[in-house]
C-alpha cells in the first residue's frame, strides 16, 4: 500500500521542531510499524536526508523502549506497543501523523525520541523492596496466596513505556506509579516499606512535573499491557492509609 | 609472533589454564574459593571504583550487590533506562536445584544436565558452581518481590524445559526475564538513590583503557560516548566489569534486541582479552518464521510451549499446502516423538533445531515459501486444548499466543503455530578464569558476555540463572580478591594510554562520518548477516566457511570505502551508533568463521557436515577438540593466535549425547 506520513522532526532539544511530510510506497501488511519506518529511513538515507530518529530495541513488545503518538493515539489504533503494531491496521492511501510522546516531564531529545528518565527517578525514590543480596530466607518460607500473587503479577506487567502519561490530558504518571505500588504492596515482603514507598514515590512524581490524576481513564485505555485503573485506587488508598498512620 | 601460520588463517600460541579454581573436590571448590579470596574492609570499599558496562541480569545484579557492599560503582548502558536491557525479553524461566517437586533433582543433576546439554565443552568447575548457587537466586528474587507463578497453597510452581526430565524451572508466565530484570533493576535503582551507584544511561562503551603501571597491564577504565550529546568521556576505575551481553546480532536477523552488539567485548578483545569459542551460536527452535525482506528481527516463542505443544510436519510433501486442520493424525509426522521417544518434544534446542531444518530440507516444511523452501514446522496445541481445556492453555501461555497472533495475524487457538529456528544466544564470549577475570587483569566479564558455563549449547532457562548467579553471588565474591590489592595507582587523565584511547575513538567516528559512500549501514549489516547464516549457521562445511571468510573480508573493505553515515557526531545519531557496531561485527564475523573452520567436529549448535554419525546425529571428536579455543587479537591485518585451554572431566563421564 501507499501512505503519506507526517512526522515530527526536531534536530535537538533546543530546536523548535515541525512536521514534515513523506510519501511512502510499497508497504506490506506484514511489516510492523517500526519496520515501515526502517524502510522510510533507508529511502531518506539514499536521498542524503538524515533518517528519522526513533527509539526501539527488543521489538517484541516487552522492553518498553518504543512508543510514539500515531494519529493522536499512544502506540496507535491498537492496544499494543508500537513495535507490535502491524501495517495491516492501516489502509492504502492513509495519512498517518507520527509525533513523540506528549508530556512536559518527557522532553524531546530528537525527532520522536524523548527522555523518560523521570520514571527511573520515581523508582529510585522507593519503588523497590530492600533486600540485600545473600541474606534472603528460603523462597518457600513465606507462602503468598495465589490471588494476591496473580494481582501482583498483573501490576508487575507494566513495561514503563510511558503511553499512560502521553495519553493523559494532565500528563499524570499515576498508572505507572500505581502499578508499581500495587505490585510490591500485594506481597508480604513489601509491607514494611509500604507507607514510606507511596509517600516518597508520590512526592517524586510531583517534583518531576507530572500532572495530577482526575480519573479520566485515558491511561488504561492506552496501556499496551492492560494495567487496570484500580491500581490507581490502590495507590490512593495506600496514600490515605499512610497519612492515617502519621508517617 | 614466530609460530607458523596454520591453514593460512591463524597461529597457535601457548596453552592457557584456569588458574583461579582451587584444587579440591568440586563440591568444596566454591566454598574454598570464597574463603581464600581476600577481604576488603568496609571502610576501604568506598575508596575503590568499579565500572560495570551493561545492565541486564548480570550487570544490574552486580551493580546492586557491589553498591550495597559499599564500593563506588559506575554503571553504563546504551538504553534509555537500565530496565530495558535485553534480559527483559527472556520468556520461559530460570532453573534452580531446589527439588521442590521431589522428582529427584539435585545440584549434581543440574550440573550434569547443563554439562551434557553443552556437549561437554563447558568448564566443570564453573558449571558446578552455577548449579550450586542456583537455589540462592530464587530466594533472593522472591525476597525482592519477583512475582513467580504460585500454586493455590501459596508455594512456588515449577515446570520442565527442553533437555531435562525434572521440573526445576521457576517462571512468571511468559515474562520471567522481565520480572527478574525488574527485580535487579529495582535493586540497582535503590543503590542509585542511595548514591553508591552512578548510572550513565544512553552511554556506549567504545574503548577499554589498559595501563601498565609497572606491574603489568591492567584494565583501568573505559571511553564512553554520551549518545545524546556526542561527548566522548573518559571514566577511570580500579576494575572494569563487562556485562554487555551476546553478539547474536552479527547475523542481523536474530531474537536479540536491535541494539545488542559486540562492541564492548570486541574493543576489549583488541586490547588483549581472549575471545573464546566465538563460533558457538545457539539456534533456538521455536521462533516465528521469517515473513519477508523488510524483517528487522525474529521473535522467539518460549520453549516452554514444547511442554504442551506437539511438533509435526505432514508425512507427504503434497499435504504441505493444505490447511493443517484437515490433515488427519495418521498423515502427520510427529518427528521428535518418533526419533527421540524418551525426550520427545523436549529434546535440547540444538537437536530440535536441526531436525526442523532437516524436515524443511526434505521439502516437508509448511507456511509460505522463502526462497525455494517452506521454512516452518507446526507447533500444535490441539491435543493440549482437548486434554486441558482452552482456559488452562490460555492461563499458561496466553500472552505468547496473543503475541503470535499479533505478529502473524493467525489465531493459534484455532490453527497450529508455525515455528522455525533462529539465532538466539551466543555461548562464546570473552575468556574468563574461575574468578570471571579475563586475560587482562582487572577486566572481569559476566553473563552472556563470557564463555564459561554453557559449553557448545545452552539448556533452556539457564541463561537467566547464569546472569544472576554471576552478578549476585559469584563476581562480588571474586572481584574482592582483586580489589583487596587496590586502590591502584591513580591514573592521570593525560596519561598517554588514555589519550591514545580517546584519540582512537574520535578518529574512528570522524572516519565513519567522512566516508560519504553510497550504501547504508543496514545494507552492510544485512549482507553480513546473510553470509553468517548461510555459511556459519546451523550447518557448516569446510568449503562454505572458507568462502565466508573471503566474502566477509571484501565486504569489510567495501564498508570502509562505501558506507554512508549522515548527520554529525555531536547529537543523537543512530546511524553513527549502528556504523560503529557493524564495523566490529565485520571483524568478529571473520573470527567466528575461523573458529568454526578449525573445529572439525560437530558439537552443540555447531554442526559440521563432515562430522556426523551414520544416522545423521552430531559427532563430537573428544580426542582432538576437548578444549576451549581462546583467540588472541593478532594485531591490525595480522592473523589471530589460538590459545587452548584443555577441558578435563573429573566429575562427569564423557559420553556421546543421546536423547533417544
Amino acid at each position: 500500500m501507499n501512505l503519506t506520513l507526517k512526522i515530527w522532526r526536531q534536530s535537538g532539544p533546543s530546536d523548535k521542531g515541525g512536521m514534515a511530510t513523506y510519501p511512502i510506497e510499497g508497504v506490506s501488511d506484514d511489516m510492523s510499524f517500526l519496520e515501515m519506518l526502517d524502510v522510510l529511513n533507508e529511502g531518506l538515507i539514499a536521498e542524503g536526508e538524515e533518517p528519522v530518529a526513533f527509539d526501539s530495541d527488543c521489538r517484541e513488545g516487552i522492553c518498553g523502549t518504543c512508543g510514539v503518538m500515531i494519529n493522536g493515539e499512544a502506540h496507535g489504533p491498537e492496544r499494543t506497543t508500537t513495535c507490535q503494531l502491524h501495517m495491516r491496521s492501516f489502509r492504502d492511501g492513509d495519512e498517518i501523523v507520527i509525533e513523540p510522546w506528549r508530556a512536559d516531564a518527557f522532553p524531546v531529545i530528537k525527532d520522536l525520541v524523548v527522555d523518560r528518565g523521570a520514571f527511573d527517578r520515581i523508582i529510585q525514590s522507593g519503588g523497590y523492596i530492600s533486600a540485600n543480596t545473600g541474606s534472603a530466607p528460603d523462597a518457600h518460607a513465606t507462602p503468598v496466596p495465589k490471588d494476591q500473587a496473580d494481582r501482583a503479577f498483573m501490576a508487575a506487567e507494566c513495561i514503563s513505556c510511558g503511553a499512560c502519561v502521553a495519553a493523559c490530558p494532565n500528563g499524570s504518571a499515576s498508572l505507572f506509579m500505581g502499578a508499581k505500588i500495587t505490585h510490591l504492596g500485594e506481597f508480604p515482603q513489601g509491607q514494611p516499606e509500604r507507607d514510606a514507598r507511596v509517600q516518597s514515590m508520590s512526592a517524586q512524581h510531583d517534583a518531576e512535573g507530572f500532572g495530577g490524576c482526575t480519573n479520566l481513564g485515558e491511561c488504561t485505555r492506552a496501556c499496551p499491557k492492560g494495567i487496570p485503573l484500580n491500581v490507581i485506587s490502590q495507590m490512593n488508598g495506600d496514600l490515605l492509609r499512610s497519612l492515617r498512620h502519621g508517617r | 609472533m614466530n609460530a607458523p601460520l596454520i591453514e593460512g588463517l591463524y597461529r597457535e600460541g601457548e596453552p592457557i589454564a584456569d588458574s583461579a579454581a582451587p584444587d579440591v573436590p568440586i563440591d568444596r571448590m566454591w566454598t574454598q574459593r570464597q574463603f581464600d579470596a581476600k577481604l576488603v574492609n568496609p571502610a576501604n570499599r568506598r575508596k575503590l571504583d568499579v565500572i560495570i558496562v551493561g545492565t541486564g541480569l548480570a550487570g544490574a545484579s552486580a551493580g546492586a550487590t557491589l553498591g550495597e557492599a559499599g564500593y563506588n560503582v559506575k554503571s553504563f548502558c546504551y538504553q534509555d533506562s537500565p530496565r530495558r536491557a535485553h534480559s527483559i525479553a527472556a520468556q520461559g524461566g530460570i532453573n534452580a536445584a531446589k527439588n521442590y517437586k521431589g522428582d529427584g533433582d539435585s545440584i549434581y543433576r543440574l550440573f550434569y544436565d547443563t554439562t551434557k546439554g553443552g556437549d561437554y565443552r563447558s568448564r566443570e568447575s564453573n558449571t558446578y558452581r552455577l548449579a550450586e548457587v542456583s537455589a540462592d537466586i530464587i530466594d533472593q528474587c522472591v525476597a525482592q518481590g519477583v512475582p513467580f507463578a504460585r500454586e493455590y497453597g501459596g508455594l512456588l510452581d515449577n515446570r520442565s524445559f527442553g533437555g531435562v526430565q525434572v521440573s526445576r524451572t521457576f517462571y512468571a508466565r511468559g515474562q520471567t526475564g522481565q520480572q527478574l530484570l525488574i527485580g535487579a533493576y529495582q535493586a540497582l535503582e535503590r543503590q542509585i538513590g542511595a548514591g553508591t551507584v552512578k548510572m550513565y544511561s544512553r552511554h556506549e562503551m567504545l574503548e577499554l583503557i589498559v595501563i601498565d603501571d609497572g606491574a603489568g597491564p591492567r584494565a583501568r577504565g573505559i571511553i564512553a560516548r554520551d549518545m545524546v550529546t556526542g561527548e566522548i568521556e573518559t571514566h577511570l576505575a580500579d576494575a572494569v566489569v563487562l556485562a554487555s551481553g551476546g553478539y547474536g546480532n552479527v547475523y542481523f536477523l536474530s531474537t536479540n534486541a536491535m541494539g545488542c552488539n559486540v562492541t564492548a567485548s570486541w574493543r576489549a578483545h583488541r586490547k588483549g582479552a581472549y575471545f573464546a569459542n566465538p563460533c558457538y551460536t545457539q539456534i533456538h527452535p521455536t521462533c516465528i518464521p521469517v515473513s519477508g525482506d523488510h524483517q528487522s528481527k525474529l521473535t522467539l516463542m518460549s520453549e516452554s510451549l514444547r511442554n504442551d505443544g506437539r511438533i509435526w510436519v505432514p508425512k507427504r510433501i503434497e499435504d504441505c499446502e493444505k490447511d493443517p486442520r484437515e490433515i488427519p493424525t495418521e498423515d502427520r509426522d510427529y518427528y521428535l516423538e518418533r526419533l527421540y521417544p524418551a525426550f520427545g518434544n523436549l529434546v535440547p534446542r540444538d537437536i530440535a533445531s536441526r531436525q526442523a531444518k532437516n524436515m524443511c530440507d526434505e521439502g516437508r516444511g509448511v507456511g509460505p515459501k522463502v526462497g525455494d523452501f517452506r521454512r516452518g514446522v507446526y507447533l500444535d496445541f490441539r491435543d493440549a486444548i482437548e486434554r486441558l481445556g482452552e482456559d488452562a492453555v490460555r492461563n499458561k501461555y496466553g500472552n505468547l499466543f496473543d503475541m503470535y497472533k499479533q505478529i502473524t495475524g493467525e489465531d493459534p487457538y484455532q490453527v497450529p503455530m508455525r515455528i522455525y529456528p533462529a539465532v538466539h544466544y551466543t555461548m562464546g564470549g570473552l575468556w574468563v578464569d574461575y574468578d570471571l577475570q579475563s586475560s587482562i587483569p582487572g577486566l572481569f566479564v559476566t553473563g552472556e558476555a563470557n564463555f564459561s558455563d554453557h559449553g557448545a549449547n545452552r539448556l533452556g532457562a539457564s541463561a537467566l540463572m547464569q546472569g544472576l548467579a554471576d552478578g549476585y553471588f559469584v563476581l562480588p565474591n571474586t572481584i574482592r580478591n582483586y580489589l583487596a590489592d587496590g586502590p591502584y595507582e591513580p591514573i592521570d587523565p593525560t596519561h598517554p594510554a588514555v589519550i591514545e584511547a580517546q584519540d582512537s575513538v574520535e578518529s574512528r567516528i570522524q572516519m565513519l562520518l567522512g566516508i560519504s559512500g553510497e550504501r547504508s549501514v543496514d545494507s552492510f549489516h544485512k549482507e553480513l548477516g546473510h553470509i553468517m547464516w548461510e555459511y556459519c549457521g546451523m550447518e557448516r562445511t569446510e568449503e562454505g566457511l572458507r568462502k565466508a571468510i573471503d566474502l566477509i573480508r571484501s565486504l569489510r573493505e567495501e564498508f570502509w570505502r562505501n558506507v554512508r553515515v549522515l548527520g554529525s557526531a555531536d547529537t543523537l545519531n543512530q546511524s553513527l551508533e549502528k556504523a560503529g557496531r557493524v564495523a566490529d561485527f565485520l571483524e568478529l564475523g571473520e573470527l567466528m568463521c575461523i573458529d568454526a573452520l578449525h573445529r572439525r567436529e560437530s558439537c552443540g549448535g555447531h554442526f559440521r557436515a563432515e562430522s556426523q554419525t551414520e544416522d545423521g546425529e552430531a559427532l563430537r571428536n573428544d580426542d582432538e577438540f576437548l578444549y576451549v579455543g581462546g583467540w588472541e587479537w593478532g594485531g591490525e591485518g595480522e592473523s589471530p593466535v589460538l590459545h587452548k585451554e584443555t577441558l578435563s572431566y573429573k566429575f562427569i563421564e564423557l559420553k556421546q549425547r543421546s536423547y533417544k
